[in-house]
């Protein structure tokens, strides 16, 4: 067990190292997000006072473009000199990869929500009605929730036709009921109208459920050809 | 078995007419919604075969799974047993009752617990090996054909008689939506895949599908309890004569399914066997296809 | 297998590797001796890729079995060393870097086993540059010390010389020669058998997805009897 958070550890080590010495996709990724958060503000005015109601929505759904870019990134170095090949070949489990990455592309996801969120807050004028301790779980637990599965299908996409566009195919769908509750939650904390206790608990179901899947089916993704 | 197809489709097209038939003329006008709600008699057929369509498609992916390693398969039977059996006791314990929305009957759960363990050893038994495959193939595709009359009728009903096309917050619908969309993807998966183990990873989208439809399920049924919501569908007993007209459509309907998946299976072990021919070609002309035996058999 | 579960071999058992319509193996059987060194050599799309892939459990046979002293090559993964023409290897971090995280994938902790690996295949452990910016030769032998690394019993190398200078191509066939004079099990795909001559202890010729012709010398017709077994 030891061994397997080691290399957990690892390879997230030199997942961030590798990205921090390219800056490939972090850079990019930046000033995408900020490019999002603007096109939001001009289709939603965000003078009207509904926007505190429609604002959960408006986030949630930029953080989920982000997310989906970025873990478009997720393998894109092992497939480069197909160094995938070589962890296959490895004894090292299956799932000591699938979590490093999954926990690299939630730092990453979780930087990227980080430059955004203020943004959100400056163009809407946001205060939060509700108590806003709330929303911090709210935003660990939907983001891994999107994380963990999009890290198992950017995997399962590897070997498609067209891997971009497959991997928001089969994540969304799946995400639908996380997507649920990370919204309904936000809105209800930033309204202060309902608690988001239920849709904490949601979340907190559904990466526990998802995590279990990724993690027993991970091995299974990896092997295929 | 090829002689009882032509058969079984003409019997299926009379049973079909009468279905209509009844549908149409026999039933009785419904007080509310006057003669709109025959439409009923298309949707909820639609809906009831689709979904054991793709509930037939996670147990075959369930086993395709389990079956790669001899350990798993094991532990998986005695798991489906346990299933079964703590399920029908679980039904007949008050605690349990209790929790049941009203008007449920506790048989009418314990019966669907059992269908699981009953499921799983019969498609099991029918299906060896990579027939399995194939029927998850079928039933996939047939289900989503089924979904799509579900989810086209839902709203040509809902408009007429509730002024909406689309109620955001409708469990069944909305479910009904998702469960769509997640196998839609994993058609998209299986047609897009070029990995030679796309079908486990489809298995394994199928068991996500699977585990997400009841999250989906109860996160609208909390969604709705805070948000106002537009009365649907009525509430009460059904006719019995519209019962009666529901079921025999339905068991038109299954018909029907049944011959389209059928045909639909065949289609795909035939084409499976094309692949595995031209796969053993010589490329130099020499007869290496004596040495090697195509894994499945033809007899369906 | 009728006969006992023999650890000193490495067999083949007819097998059959389809990808759709097209089969890349069809029906090979065989049976390789440890510690000799094999070539397999043939035409492009004879399957030779696909065996040797097969042979490291990377490509799943669609029929038939392979054991590698006894186990399935999963199971084996420890004795395999692999390496194709990508590098497997991380452009942007230096050889030592590489070799430093491979090394944790099969537990092996420290740097002197990676250092030692860098330094038989003839390069500098402290070279900084990324992996990326070297030669082809190089990152060959780079490449090499990465499935050298854990001391694998069984070595299992896809065209390891293509577009190598000459130099570091004889370079690397002497240390796969002191490899195979110390026991090890080498098994090289390669298009110049000629490098091979006077190395190699059997030629193995495949064609159109089967093993046709296995010959002690790169000349075929020579044949010394019926191959090795």
């Amino acid at each position: 067990m030891n061994s397997l958070w080691a290399l957990t550890l690892a390879t997230l080590v030199k997942d961030i190292r590798l990205e921090w010495r390219s800056k490939d996709a972090l850079n990019s990724m930046l000033f995408f997000s900020l490019l999002v958060v603007v096109i939001f503000v001009f289709s939603f005015d965000p003078l009207a006072e509904e926007s505190r109601h429609i604002v959960g929505g408006l986030v949630w759904v930029a953080f989920l473009f982000a997310a989906v870019v970025a873990l478009n990134q997720t393998w894109a170095r092992e497939l480069r000199n197909q160094v995938l090949d070589a962890y296959r070949v490895s004894p090292a489990p299956a799932n000591a990869l699938f979590m490093a990455k999954a926990l690299g592309n939630f730092l990453f996801v979780s930087v990227l929500e980080a430059l955004m969120t203020p943004l959100f807050v400056i163009f809407y004028n946001l205060h939060v009605l509700g108590p806003a301790w709330q929303l911090i779980p709210l935003a660990l637990l939907g983001t891994w929730a999107l994380v963990v599965n999009g890290t198992f299908f950017a995997a399962m996409s590897l070997r498609t036709r067209n891997r971009e566009i497959m991997l928001p195919l089969l994540l969304f769908p799946v995400s639908i009921p996380a997507v649920l509750g990370m919204v309904a939650g936000t809105t209800a904390v930033l309204t202060g109208e309902n608690s988001a206790h239920f849709y904490i608990v949601l979340l907190l179901t559904y990466d526990v459920v998802f995590t279990t899947a990724c993690l027993g089916l991970f091995g299974t993704i990896l092997q295929a050809e | 078995m090829k002689r009882l197809f032509p058969i079984l489709s003409i019997l299926t097209a009379i049973f079909l007419a009468y279905a209509l038939y009844q549908a149409l003329v026999v039933a009785p006008t419904d007080a509310l919604q006057g003669d709109v709600y025959r439409i009923i008699y298309y949707h909820v057929p639609s809906a009831w075969t689709a979904f054991l369509l793709f509930f037939i498609n996670f147990i075959a992916s369930v086993e395709y799974l389990v079956n790669a390693k001899p350990s798993s398969r094991t532990a998986a039977k005695w798991i489906v047993i346990a299933i079964g059996v703590v399920g029908v006791i679980a039904t007949f314990l008050p605690q349990v009752q209790a929790l049941l929305p009203t008007g449920m009957r506790p048989s009418a759960v314990a019966t669907t617990v059992l269908a699981i363990p009953a499921f799983y050893f019969l498609v099991g038994w029918l299906f060896p090996g990579e027939k399995l495959d194939v029927l998850a193939v079928t039933s996939a595709e047939v289900g989503v054909v089924f979904c799509t009359i579900v989810l086209v009728t839902g709203p040509i009903w809902a408009r007429p008689v509730w002024g909406i096309w689309w109620a955001p917050g409708d469990i069944r619908l909305t479910s009904t939506l998702v469960l769509w969309l997640i196998y839609v993807s994993y058609l998209a998966l299986r047609r897009f895949s070029s990995s030679a183990q796309t079908q486990m990873m489809a298995a394994a989208l199928a068991v996500f599908g699977a585990l997400d439809v009841p999250l989906v399920y109860f996160s609208i049924w909390f969604f709705r309890t805070q948000h106002p919501q537009p009365v649907i569908g009525g509430g009460g007993s059904m006719d019995p004569r519209m019962l009666h007209t529901l079921l025999i459509s339905w068991m038109a309907f299954l018909c029907f399914a049944f011959l389209v998946a059928w045909s639909r299976f065949r289609l795909e072990l035939l084409q499976r066997e094309v692949e595995q021919a031209h796969a053993m070609e010589s490329l130099a002309g020499a007869g290496a296809s004596a040495k090697a035996s195509l894994p499945l058999n033809r007899s369906a | 297998m009728t006969q006992a579960a023999s650890s000193s071999i490495i067999t083949v058992e007819n097998v059959i590797k389809q990808f759709g319509r097209f089969a890349a193996l069809r029906g090979v059987s065989a049976e390789f001796d440890a510690g000799r060194f094999h070539a397999i050599l043939g035409d492009n799309g004879a399957g030779k890729t696909t065996l040797l892939r097969a042979l490291a459990g990377l490509a799943h046979p669609t029929q038939g079995s392979i054991s590698i002293f006894g186990k399935s090559p999963q199971a084996a993964c420890r004795d395999l060393g692999y390496m194709a023409h990508p590098s497997l290897l991380y452009d942007e971090m230096s050889g030592m870097e590489n070799l430093r995280y491979f090394a944790q994938l099969y537990g092996i902790t420290g740097d002197e086993r990676c250092a030692q690996a860098i330094r038989a295949v003839g390069l500098d452990p402290q070279l900084t540059r990324g992996v990326g910016q070297y030669s082809q030769g190089m990152r060959q032998r780079m490449s090499l010390a990465r499935a050298i690394l854990h001391d694998p019993k069984v070595l299992l190398l896809d065209e390891p010389f293509s577009n190598v200078d000459v130099h570091s191509a004889r370079e690397m066939v002497g240390l796969l020669k002191g490899m195979r004079d110390v026991g090890k099990t080498i098994f090289v795909v390669t298009h110049q058998a000629l490098l091979l001559d006077g190395v190699a202890d059997e030629f193995v010729w495949m064609q159109a997805g089967q093993i046709v012709d296995r010959t002690a010398t790169v000349m075929r017709g020579a044949t010394t009897g019926e191959g090795v077994q």
